[in-house]
């Protein structure tokens, strides 16, 4: 049924395949992923391609794309976040944020829209994490729990409840772009179905339906305002963890 | 009561839950604004605090939607 706000989320095999027994068919949502890493990749070289002094129009596009990742980790994460990490933020960045661009054309299908492939990206910041920030720090990381210039005890209280904040990270960091982009979704889509749904009841019904009409246009460009918003909020806030597991031991 | 009244019902209670939201966002936008007046050579610095602040706060306005959407079509 076409009118089922549902139906966009559904995935479908376009090329079946099966690897032991695994079914691991190419389908719409490995389309639109392999789309949402080419994309990026083709503008970043088309646009660095012909690089000059005075940049073109392409190249002032890239290199703002460039300078704005850049300047968001620098403030968060510094000079050695930057070195680090800057390709992961910004490869992140891109990646979410053409993914959910595209998405929104229609027909076409959302992959971050699935909690799979933002889980996957939220525990790759995650252990990321632990892993830059045992090695940097080593046990100074455990620092992160136990936050200085409090009387000692609080730490009764503080040092659970910052590990508590530690763990669910993962969860919120991943929920967040999944639930935003489905919610929107939806939402598009039980608005866009309420304009054949009042235009069959008569002519009345016909011109009230442009009310609708004109909310789903509003909601869509809500939705291409949240669609960047959470690609910014999601890199935001890897930075921010970066920023963690490279600079536990001064809190 | 019937299954499929109370899975209605929980979803519209679970709606409520973006009231807080509501109020948060509201507040958040609401502060800056007052705070981007008094001095508006600050304001350009704190727009990322804002964003972030907004993306924390809307996220429990979007747990509760999407405990709504679980009810209505997933359960």
């Amino acid at each position: 049924m076409a009118s089922d706000p549902m139906h966009q989320f559904h995935i479908a095999p376009m090329i079946p395949m099966e690897l032991a027994g695994y079914d691991v068919s190419f389908t719409n949502a490995s389309l639109f992923l392999v789309l949402g890493a080419a994309l990026p990749a083709a503008f970043m070289l088309a646009s660095s391609a012909k690089a000059a002094l005075v940049p073109g129009r392409m190249q002032t596009l890239g290199e703002t794309a460039y300078g704005f990742v850049y300047s968001m980790l620098y403030s968060s994460a510094g000079s050695d976040g930057v070195k680090k990490f800057f390709p992961l933020v910004l490869s992140l960045f891109l990646f979410i944020f053409t993914v959910n661009m595209v998405g929104l054309f229609a027909y076409n299908f959302t992959p971050t829209s699935q909690i799979i492939v933002t889980a996957m990206m939220a525990l790759l910041v995650f252990f990321t994490v632990i892993i830059v920030g045992f090695a940097k720090n080593g046990i100074g990381f455990l620092k992160l729990f136990v936050p200085s210039g409090i009387p000692w005890p609080l730490y009764i209280i503080v040092t659970p409840i910052e590990i508590i904040s530690f763990f669910s990270r993962p969860l919120s960091h991943a929920v967040r772009l999944w639930a935003n982009i489905l919610a929107g979704h939806i939402l598009v889509k039980v608005f866009a179905g309420f304009v054949p749904m009042m235009a069959e009841t008569g002519t009345v019904g016909a011109i009230g339906a442009i009310l609708p009409f004109v909310m789903t246009v509003a909601l869509y460009a809500l939705e291409t305002l949240v669609a960047f918003l959470q690609a910014y909020v999601f890199t935001m806030l890897t930075c921010i963890y970066l920023n963690d597991a490279l600079h536990a031991a001064d809190h | 009561m019937d299954a499929e009244a109370a899975k209605y019902i929980g979803a519209g209670l679970a709606c409520l839950g973006m009231l807080g939201a509501a109020i948060g966002v509201g507040n958040i936008f609401g502060s800056f604004l007052e705070g981007a007046m008094r001095n508006p050579s600050a304001a350009q610095g704190q727009f990322g605090n804002l964003i972030f602040g907004f993306a924390v706060t809307e996220a429990l306005g979007i747990f509760s939607l999407l405990i709504a959407i679980l009810l209505l079509f997933v359960v």
